[in-house]
């Protein structure tokens, strides 16, 4: 299992990086942690002649509230350090709940949560909780730099809104209103190592009334990409929950779904599955949304 | 694309390499430094054998370049016993406990568990399994090792406090 040789490019500051992106464009790949694509490189599914290391330019890696009441994830902030977040755990529980169970420690002492994204896997862990929580992702170019809202971001399997050329700055996330709840679910073979057979996030908002004044349903691992559940969404909106209502969005969310079967679950298996976990991410969202009323 | 001189901190001591940039810093680590403590299973981050603690953090040095690891602190199960001859607690505990079989998880099981003690000197039996769920064992199982985790973590507790 060896790497084909390549070039390594360090650069030291932003700027440079993309320059070096923009100049080589395809023969080349950007490494954060490494953990997708080295096992690329290894299988000789991507062969670069250079790589160009994000790890020697200062700073990348911060998480931090913004004045204008958003959080920032910065490019190189490692799986660990979400799941450990004081901001995200308060804020963002189904983002730290799926980074807590993405790969292994080692892992994600290693992986960042923009690697993960920019992967652009069907079954990314982190994926569903970003487009629950409305992130934008930040994309740099030489001409500067363009916002991409996370539900246009995946284009398919390996493919996202990248363009040759670009790297990924960082993610903003709108801290939610205050009677919000949100949560993430998985279901994999070997617990947390394995990737997702089936992984679903949900976030429903409660207005003064108690109706639910915002809704959101993500689903990953059942189509070629991470998807939101518009149709599910919009049912809820303006009503007060009820078990029926949710059973509603959760049959929605499995007709919604598109899964293949594979080594991991068959189509039925996850179709099923999505009914199930739509069902108790949206229970432990409106749970903790009422809470938060009270 | 030629190769690279590179310097490694590795258990406190120096050491300058020319490797191609495409060298693992598990494949540096054994076959340039002749480090061997450090195992390759999968090569692909499933199982842990060639966990190393950089910058005091676990990962698996066979997803690492040795170009990445520079101007870091790199431990490997050397560094645990650097006399050779005193064992560290963690892996007195692994003999003791009968926790190593054929022993080829046995160093990266231990830097996974010294990764765990060095941030929770108190883990609870839940907390060990998951510290080191992404090592696998294929001869001795794992309640031993989760054994060999805890008498450590007592241990360490124990002196951490007479002294
Ligand atoms: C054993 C193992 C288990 C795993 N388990 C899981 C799991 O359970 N769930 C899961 O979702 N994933 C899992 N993964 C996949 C992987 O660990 C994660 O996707 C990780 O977050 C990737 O981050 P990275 O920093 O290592 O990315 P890298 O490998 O460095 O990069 C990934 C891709 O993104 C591109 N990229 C990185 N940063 C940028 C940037 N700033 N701008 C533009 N492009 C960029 C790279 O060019 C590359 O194509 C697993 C991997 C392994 C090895
Ligand atoms: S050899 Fe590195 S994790 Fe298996
Ligand atoms: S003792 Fe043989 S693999 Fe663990």
């Amino acid at each position: 299992m060896y790497i084909r040789n390549f070039t390594y490019l360090e650069p030291k500051t932003i700027e440079e990086a993309l320059a070096m992106k923009a100049n080589l464009g395809i023969k080349s790949s950007i490494i954060a942690g490494g953990t997708d694509l080295l096992i690329k490189m290894k299988h000789h599914s991507i062969n670069p002649d250079f790589v160009i290391g994000l790890n020697s330019i200062p700073d990348l890696d911060y998480i931090k509230i913004n004045t204008d009441n958003e959080l920032v994830i910065g490019t190189m902030a490692k799986l660990t350090s979400i799941e450990e977040s004081n901001e995200i755990k308060n804020y963002f529980p189904a983002l730290a709940h799926s980074a807590s169970v993405t790969a292994t420690v080692q892992i994600r002492n290693m992986g960042t949560l923009v690697g993960n994204i920019c992967n652009a896997s069907p079954s990314a862990d982190n994926a569903t909780p970003l487009l629950a929580y409305d992130a934008k992702v930040v994309i740099m170019n030489q001409s500067g730099n363009r916002i991409v809202a996370m539900d246009e971001f995946f284009k398919g399997p390996g493919k996202s809104a990248l363009e040759t050329g670009e790297i990924v700055k960082e993610f903003i996330l709108p801290v939610p209103s205050k009677m919000t709840g949100s949560s993430y679910q998985k279901v994999s073979t070997r617990s947390k190592v394995d990737i997702a057979g089936i992984c679903v996030s949900a976030l429903i908002s409660l207005d003064k009334d108690g109706k639910i004044a915002k809704a959101r349903i993500a689903l990953g691992a059942v189509a070629p990409i991470p998807f939101r559940v518009y149709k599910a969404e919009e049912l809820l909106i303006g009503k007060i929950p009820n078990i029926e209502l949710l059973k509603e969005a959760s049959k929605i969310a499995r007709e919604e779904s598109t899964p293949i079967s594979d080594m991991r679950s068959s189509a039925d298996y996850r179709k099923a599955m999505v009914e199930v976990l739509t069902f108790r991410v949206l229970e432990a969202s409106i749970q903790s949304a009422t809470k938060k009323k009270n | 694309m030629s190769k690279v001189n590179v310097i490694l901190k590795v258990n406190g001591d120096l050491y300058e390499v020319a490797v191609n940039p495409s060298k693992t810093l598990v494949e540096v680590l054994r076959e340039d430094l002749q480090l061997m403590g450090t195992k390759i299973g999968c090569q692909t981050g499933d199982c842990g054998a060639c966990s190393v603690l950089i910058n005091g953090k676990s990962a698996c040095s066979c997803l690492t370049l040795a170009i990445e690891s520079q101007n870091k602190e790199i431990t490997t199960i050397e560094g645990l016993a650097p006399s050779g001859e005193e064992l560290h607690p963690i892996q007195e505990a692994f003999v003791k406990e009968g926790a190593i079989q054929c022993g080829y998880c046995t160093p990266g099981m231990i830097m996974s568990a010294k990764h765990l003690l060095d941030k929770n000197p108190t883990p609870s039996e839940l907390q060990i399994r998951q510290a080191i769920s992404g090592n696998l064992c294929r001869c001795t199982g794992y309640a031993r090792i989760v054994k060999a985790i805890q008498v450590a973590s007592e241990k360490m507790n124990k002196s951490a406090k007479e002294s």
